[in-house]
């Protein structure tokens, strides 16, 4: 067992996740300690830079992207948009997940291609539709010919401009990205702080559903102490199926083939709208992970619409609709044949899908709340 | 968090079983005068598809073949041909049949089967003989003999005198524990057959033979047993090069009996659990039939699976493909001269057997 996301145990998944974990802040309630790699401590400096660099646009081809861009605090760290757009309104094909509480998981990207936020952050700046530069070492220039970046990263990590690296880059952000965790939503309250008044009585039952009938916490898991709200695993539960129905085969060979004579599973996934419904498989090739993506949390869900890794689901409402119907958005949809075997027809009444987003509701945190300024969402076609 | 190594990270991800890169061996071994080629075949079995009323089915059963049959129609280079193991239908019903066959023909591929219990005793295989074919023959393909028996009947005493209908006699041979079963045989005739079949074909030729239950005895109980399987066993035992693949276990085994290589098929369905004489010393029979653990009960294809099979220079090894679990290989080791199971080989790494109570 190397892959901690791979254990099915869930007292050993915590031993696994404690053992090496060094904290930096106290948990908020309902979350464990940020996990944090020794070799890559957090310092004021050190956030503080990958603040500054989360914000910096200049790592795009046309000065207008950053992180922040699809991923931007008024928006629950998301975009709102369907999919993401890049430099020059180009878009691609999937929909920006949140930061918070990235921190705590064990693969990024919906994929799951990258092992830690230190290898996520490097992607994006060079994928030809999101920065669009031409290579890492065009975004290390703009670094290392700025005095104030300069100044920083000497304060930071002690390095002189020409001995400044794209680890250090990463580094800074993956610091900063691990101070964005939430918890201490009214479930939390509800659950771990003992306050029963703290969801309504419509969230209350729809935790019976989340946790029975809706077949929901078997993925999005809550634990005797905390929630993540994910298993950190990946699964088909048929979401983007239609869009390439009788064509897998044919994709999934294309794909292989491209992928062995070096295509970079980043750029292709981003920029083929077919490459990208092969989920996991892109990454993994195994035969079993087509069309599988990894389990999203849950918290702050009401503010980070829309919803699916292709952005296809447009409320909370729609998405519970969705599960409802057996993995299909209208319940005389085929099912996809890869559909996970945890995903089936849940047959929930109208009362228990309005609690169960309810319920949903409730995994907001107070200081997420308060950050977003709009939930107004771009369906961009 | 233990971070994940990024080298290991990346060898995991290449580590698992690519569909585009079959690990063929590069090993050649001459065998007589026309040495056997190396080809793949996909092997899908024991799907029990369930008839409700109308038309409607078990969903479960119905999942699990429609999901083998398109993973199966991923593998790149394409397999020279599929075969099905067996218990297409649960009860044996021509509407279990003909729905099996109608999810089986999204296969990309020539489809050979295999006869098992649960297609057979309610009409004793008309209705799949006259929609499949004969249920044994043989056939040569690029320089390895291949062997379909079917292994299924039983004393024709129990077959035809015991039960007052076919539905009956159908639902006594599906039970596992069962005081009013009856062991599987291939019986005499076919056994007669086989003699003849293999006295055209010479020694040094690689044969593969398909059954539906093990051509080795198990465990009686559950009929993971054939009660010729030494009669038939003596008659492979002449050749170089034998493999028997057999479906009916619903789990991974293998097993190795002089010249004969031994390889089982997952189901499609559902798993069965170890029995207990299997992976403890026989001595006590379990009095209950306890279902397999899944790892998580929540996904109903984990502990489920199909395989695809490679076969080079008459030695095969049997790739599982086994969803929200992980894949195994079982691969034919020339230096131990029989199959081991490539990645839980290691005494540190083996899933210790349940114990029955």
């Amino acid at each position: 067992m190397t892959i901690p996301g791979s254990c099915r145990n869930i007292l050993l998944c915590l031993v696994i996740t404690g053992v090496s974990a060094l904290a930096a802040n106290a948990a908020p309630l309902g979350l464990p300690q940020t996990p944090v790699p020794e070799d890559n401590l957090q310092t004021p400096a050190k956030i503080k830079l990958g603040d500054r660099l989360f914000h910096e646009k200049r790592f795009s081809v046309d000065g207008k992207v950053s992180c922040a861009t699809c991923h931007a605090k008024e928006k629950g760290f998301t975009d709102h948009r369907r999919v993401s757009e890049g430099h020059n309104g180009l878009l691609g094909t999937r929909n920006a997940p949140t930061v918070i509480n990235a921190a705590y998981m064990e693969t990024l990207f919906w994929d799951g291609r990258e092992p830690d936020l230190e290898g996520q952050s490097r992607q994006p700046p060079v994928n030809p539709v999101e920065g669009g530069l031409p290579d890492l070492d065009a975004l290390l220039e703009i670094i290392r010919n700025d005095p104030s970046y300069v100044k920083e990263f000497r304060e930071v990590f002690g390095v002189d401009a020409g001995d400044i690296t794209i680890e250090h880059y990463a580094e800074a952000i993956a610091s900063f990205e691990r101070t964005v965790v939430a918890g201490d939503s009214p479930f939390d309250h509800y659950l771990y702080g003992g306050d029963m008044s703290a969801m309504n009585e419509a969230a209350i039952r729809g935790f019976e559903v989340y946790t029975g009938q809706g077949r929901c916490v078997s993925c999005h898991i809550v634990e005797q102490t905390q929630a993540l709200f994910t298993d950190n695993r990946f699964h088909n539960i048929g979401v983007g199926f239609k869009n390439i129905r009788g064509r897998v085969g044919e994709i999934a060979g294309e794909f292989l083939q491209a992928k062995n004579q070096g295509a970079d599973v980043d750029k292709t996934v981003l920029s083929d709208p077919d490459a990208s419904e092969l989920g996991r498989f892109a990454v993994s090739e195994d035969i079993n992970q087509v069309g599988a993506f990894k389990t999203p949390t849950l918290r702050n869900i009401a503010l980070t619409a829309p919803y699916m890794h292709d952005g296809s689901q447009e409320t909370l409402e729609d998405m519970v609709e969705f599960y409802n119907n057996g993995g299909r958005v209208n319940p005389d949809d085929p099912f996809s044949p890869f559909l996970s075997g945890g995903i089936r027809p849940l047959n929930l009444s109208d009362q228990q899908k309005a609690d169960l987003v309810e319920f949903l509701k409730a995994l907001t945190s107070p200081e997420i709340a308060a950050q977003v300024t709009s939930t107004e969402i771009n369906m961009v076609e | 968090m233990s971070r994940i190594n990024r080298r290991n990270f990346l060898k995991k991800g290449g580590a698992l079983l690519a569909a585009s890169s079959l690990p063929l061996s590069l090993v050649e071994v001459a065998f007589g005068k026309a040495a056997p080629e190396n080809f793949t075949f996909a092997y899908l079995s024991d799907s029990h598809i369930t008839h409700i009323k109308g038309k409607e089915f078990v969903r479960n059963w119905d999942r699990g073949l429609i999901r083998a049959v398109a993973e199966a129609n991923l593998l790149t280079p394409r397999p020279d041909f599929i075969f099905y193991g067996g218990d297409i239908a649960q009860l044996g019903k021509p509407e279990e049949i003909d729905h099996g066959l109608e999810l089986l023909g999204a296969l990309h591929g020539d489809l050979h089967h295999v006869m098992g219990e649960h297609d057979y005793y309610l009409d004793l295989g008309e209705h799949w003989r006259k929609h499949i074919g004969p249920d044994h023959y043989s056939f040569d393909h690029k320089g390895v003999h291949f062997v379909v028996l079917n292994s299924i009947l039983t004393y024709d005493d129990w077959t035809y005198n015991r039960w007052d209908s076919p539905m009956r006699r159908m639902q006594e041979m599906a039970r596992l524990d069962n005081p009013n079963g009856s062991p599987f045989m291939v019986g005499d005739s076919q056994r007669e057959w086989l003699r003849k079949d293999l006295d055209k074909v010479s020694k040094d030729t690689p044969v593969v033979v398909f059954s539906h239950s093990p051509l080795q005895k198990i465990y009686k109980g559950w009929n993971f047993w054939t009660e010729d399987a030494e009669q038939v066993q003596a008659l492979l035992e002449p050749f170089d090069k034998v493999t028997v693949l057999y479906g009916h276990v619903h789990q991974i085994q293998y097993n190795q009996i002089g010249n004969i290589s031994f390889n089982s098929a997952m189901a499609t369905a559902w798993p069965w659990p170890y029995p207990a004489s299997f992976t403890q010393k026989a001595s006590y029979l379990p009095k209950l039939t306890v279902d397999m653990n899944r790892a998580d009960p929540f996904f109903e294809r984990d502990a489920t699976g199909w395989q695809f099979i490679d076969l080079h220079t008459g030695d095969v090894d049997v790739h599982y493909v086994l969803p929200d679990n992980r894949n195994r290989t079982v691969a034919f080791d020339d230096s131990k001269g029989h199959p081991v199971d490539t990645e839980y080989q290691p005494e540190s790494k083996r899933i210790p057997p349940q114990t029955h109570y």
